[in-house]
């Protein structure tokens, strides 16, 4: 327990003297610290913020010290969590590198690929996107068909895949690759690309939202050393479902977030737009909406809590991440259709005149949270999971 | 951890599970039901839980129990809830206890707790007086005659009012009905004269009564406690009551849902297991999350009342709305799902519908509780 004081004490100190100030004030999406080769830093604390987290190995604190991590234990990470958070530090790299692949990487990789790769994603100097999904093969994953043919010292990649997040900035790419066409799940690979690989081409999506956070990535003849292949060959998808599950707690924790968070409760605004009658919501069905809704969010913020008590007390549900995902992003959908009946036509706004900034970002995010229960597996293969993993209901088709 | 039970509390579940599951399963209920049986109540299976010490789990040792707190009471309800079994714990001895621990005077609780804790009292709390729960709406009057009282009035929905020894009348000295100031508790013999009780046969075959007060002289003594009381008193017994309750119908849910899951895996129908097919799967699945969503809002209201914490109101209406809901849900696809057998009163799945909805009523349904949370969060 000393030792741990002392951490804290020393944690605290560090931190006072290295955060920049300016990182220590809510982040605009602009400037989140997605680094890579070209990584853009308007604010030039965060490269600085950056740079300093990774000499320590903080930005990845619980990774092994010989890759580059922090090499911290539970207790001391939740020391430094706290600490980061007492000052609302800014998260010092935001990266697909340090949430989804890196952890892949380091049950399933080889010495000389950690090695090589961990180090570059916890410093940020390399952005990683992820190549799953493809135009036939959505909901059903498995199904892709880019090809990676072994040609002997290399292998020979083509296809297309789509929803790569953020491909036209990134890096590298992970992909998943057949390389059995006579199996589905048993033919797939999993494998590292260069974006810079000549016949890698990425082509922006544009969403109903306006933005195009998402990429179609192009893959003709391209060129792979073998050595990029991570895990055994034709053994990817247990990889790949891994991942999925990083990506799924992932998304289900990220609900809370933009849009209505930044502009007071739901309650206060529906305030402002039906006005007050003895200090209540005057509209009765709004007020019983927002209520219900609210009480929707606190129900499953507690069962997010039970489920963390419970994984600690090593019990509870499997496939817990399933429930979370599914659960959080319907919600995440109410919520905004919620406040789009709240402000009426201040949430229809599109761009200029007649809306504030806040307003707009609501139009857009409630657009964008239609994605929430697409992306990282549709809500109904969610449910599909939940059916079958953990109610263990039968196939269809069986007698 | 709020979440994970204590080895204690786990012994006490295994041992409440088993308890019910062997001693009072729903033929239990089912022959309190098909013989009339006047008490509406078992008075041995009442003994057996007094003598396993439930009765007493929320009376500190002092006066008798075992003081094993709220939590205790929670999984032991819970795990009644999944039996239907059908006892005056609740009435007695969480409210009438509850009650006389919060308000009571000390002479009050040394005389009467014990007699809970040992089974030998039973208590009815007489609050409602329509349709819907609304304590702070109370038209009871207690008109002051000298330093005695006259009651008159009407109450219903008292649970376990017709076996009752004693009644908790919850009335109004001066003012509206709507005034949050000004109640007075009366704990009188259920015989007393002025007071008659009727027995309402109600869906769910528990029990339940009706009670008018006509003129029914009190003294001081007869009042619980020492005199006018706020609402905020009332509501942190009724807050204790809406989390426990919500206990038990957290125990109907989980049991209407396993028994509808084990059916949907063993039904044949096309040749195949219905519980193959999507559109049966998916909303088995979303039953699921409602289930783990409505555990984890009853422990947080157990351990919100354990921990003495101040948001114990929201937590009780957040628990009581939720539960009402996830109930109306699971036994509504409890019994669709079981087909025509779920229409039937040879199968449980009727039970505990007909159960679901008249918990979802005892101190508020969801949509009280909804405005409740409202009110709470001041908008």
């Amino acid at each position: 327990m000393e030792a741990l004081e002392t951490f804290r004490q020393e944690t605290r100190a560090w931190l006072e003297q290295n955060c920049p100030q300016s990182m220590r004030t809510p982040m605009p999406e602009r400037e989140m610290p997605w680094g890579g080769r070209n990584g853009e830093f308007p604010n030039p604390d965060t490269k600085l913020w950056l740079d300093r987290m990774a000499a320590r190995g903080w930005t990845a604190p619980t990774w092994p010290k010989e890759y580059g991590g922090g090499g911290l234990d539970k207790a001391q990470n939740k020391v430094l969590q706290e600490e980061l958070g007492r000052i609302n530090a800014r998260p010092a790299l935001t990266s697909f590198g340090l949430w989804m692949l890196g952890p892949a990487l380091l049950e399933f990789a080889s010495e000389e690929q950690k090695k090589r790769y961990i180090p570059e994603i916890i410093r940020g100097e390399i952005r990683w996107c992820q190549g799953y999904s493809e135009p036939g093969a959505g909901s059903d994953l498995a199904g892709l068909q880019t090809r990676a043919e072994d040609k002997g010292d290399h292998y020979l990649v083509n296809g297309q895949k789509v929803w790569t997040s953020y491909a036209d900035k990134c890096d590298w790419i992970f992909c998943l690759v057949r390389t059995d066409t006579s199996v589905k799940h048993d033919g797939i690979s999993f494998l590292l690309i260069d974006m810079a690989t000549a016949g890698v081409e990425a082509r922006p999506i544009k969403l109903i939202s306006g933005a195009s956070p998402f990429c179609e990535t192009f893959l003709t003849d391209v060129k792979v050393p073998k050595e990029n292949l991570v895990g055994e060959l034709n053994r990817g998808w247990t990889i790949a479902k891994r991942l999925l599950e990083h990506e799924r707690s992932m998304i289900s924790g990220m609900n809370m977030g933009a849009g209505a968070a930044s502009m007071g409760g739901m309650e206060v605004l529906a305030k402002e737009h039906f006005g007050e009658q003895d200090g209540r919501i005057s509209e009765q069905s709004i007020r019983h909406a927002v209520a219900s809704h609210k009480m929707d969010q606190q129900a499953f913020g507690l069962s997010l809590k039970r489920s963390a008590e419970q994984a600690k007390a090593g019990q509870g549900p499997g496939a817990a991440a399933s429930m979370f995902k599914y659960y959080g992003t319907e919600l995440n959908k109410r919520r905004f259709e919620l406040l789009l009946d709240i402000m009426g036509t201040q949430a229809l706004g599109w761009e200029g005149e007649g809306f504030d900034s806040k307003e707009l970002a609501v139009t857009r995010s409630w657009l964008r949270s239609k994605g929430n229960s697409i992306e990282g597996g549709t809500s109904e293969v969610q449910l599909n999971v939940i059916a079958k993993r953990v109610l263990g209901l039968p196939d269809a088709g069986k007698a | 951890m709020a979440f994970v039970l204590s080895e204690e509390q786990t012994m006490l579940r295994d041992m409440a599970a088993q308890f019910f599951a062997e001693q009072v399963p729903t033929s239990n209920l089912r022959k309190l039901r098909d013989s009339d049986d006047a008490l509406g109540y078992d008075p041995a299976i009442w003994q057996q839980i007094v003598e396993l010490g439930f009765a007493g789990i929320l009376i500190p040792e002092d006066f008798g129990g075992t003081g094993f707190g709220v939590t205790g009471m929670g999984i032991v309800m819970q795990q009644a809830g999944r039996t239907l079994a059908a006892s005056p714990l609740f009435a007695t001895s969480c409210l009438g206890a509850g009650m006389i621990l919060e308000i009571g005077r000390e002479e009050q609780k040394q005389q009467l707790l014990p007699q809970v804790a040992d089974g030998s009292l039973l208590l009815a709390v007489a609050i409602d007086e329509a349709s819907h729960h609304n304590p702070s709406h109370i038209a009871c009057s207690a008109s002051k005659d000298g330093s005695n009282y006259v009651l008159n009035g009407q109450k219903s929905f008292v649970l376990d009012g017709h076996i009752a020894n004693k009644l908790i009348i919850i009335a109004r000295e001066v003012g509206s009905p709507q005034d949050t100031t000004n109640f007075i508790a009366f704990l009188v013999d259920a015989d007393k004269a002025g007071i008659a009780i009727t027995r309402t046969k109600m869906v769910d075959s528990r029990n339940a009564a009706n009670v008018t007060f006509d003129n029914v002289a009190l003294t001081p003594d007869d009042v619980l406690g020492n005199g006018p009381i706020g609402l905020e008193s009332i509501e942190k017994v009724l807050d204790l009551g809406r989390i426990i309750i919500a206990a038990e119908m957290l125990g109907g849910i989980e049991t209407v849902f396993e028994t509808t899951l084990d059916y949907l895996k063993e039904r044949k129908q096309f040749g195949q297991i219905i519980g193959s097919f999507q559109a049966l799967q998916h909303r088995a699945a979303e039953m699921f999350c409602e289930v783990e969503i409505a555990q984890a809002v009853v422990q947080d209201g157990l351990s919100a009342i354990e921990e003495n914490r101040n948001d114990v109101p929201r937590a009780a209406s957040l628990a009581k709305a939720r539960l009402g809901d996830t109930a109306r849900l699971v036994t509504n696809e409890g019994v669709q799902m079981h087909g025509g057998i779920g229409m039937t009163d040879a199968v449980d799945v009727g039970l505990y519908i007909k159960r679901a909805r008249v918990q979802a009523q005892i101190l508020g349904d969801s949509t009280f509780h909804t405005n409740r949370y409202a009110t709470l969060g001041s908008y």
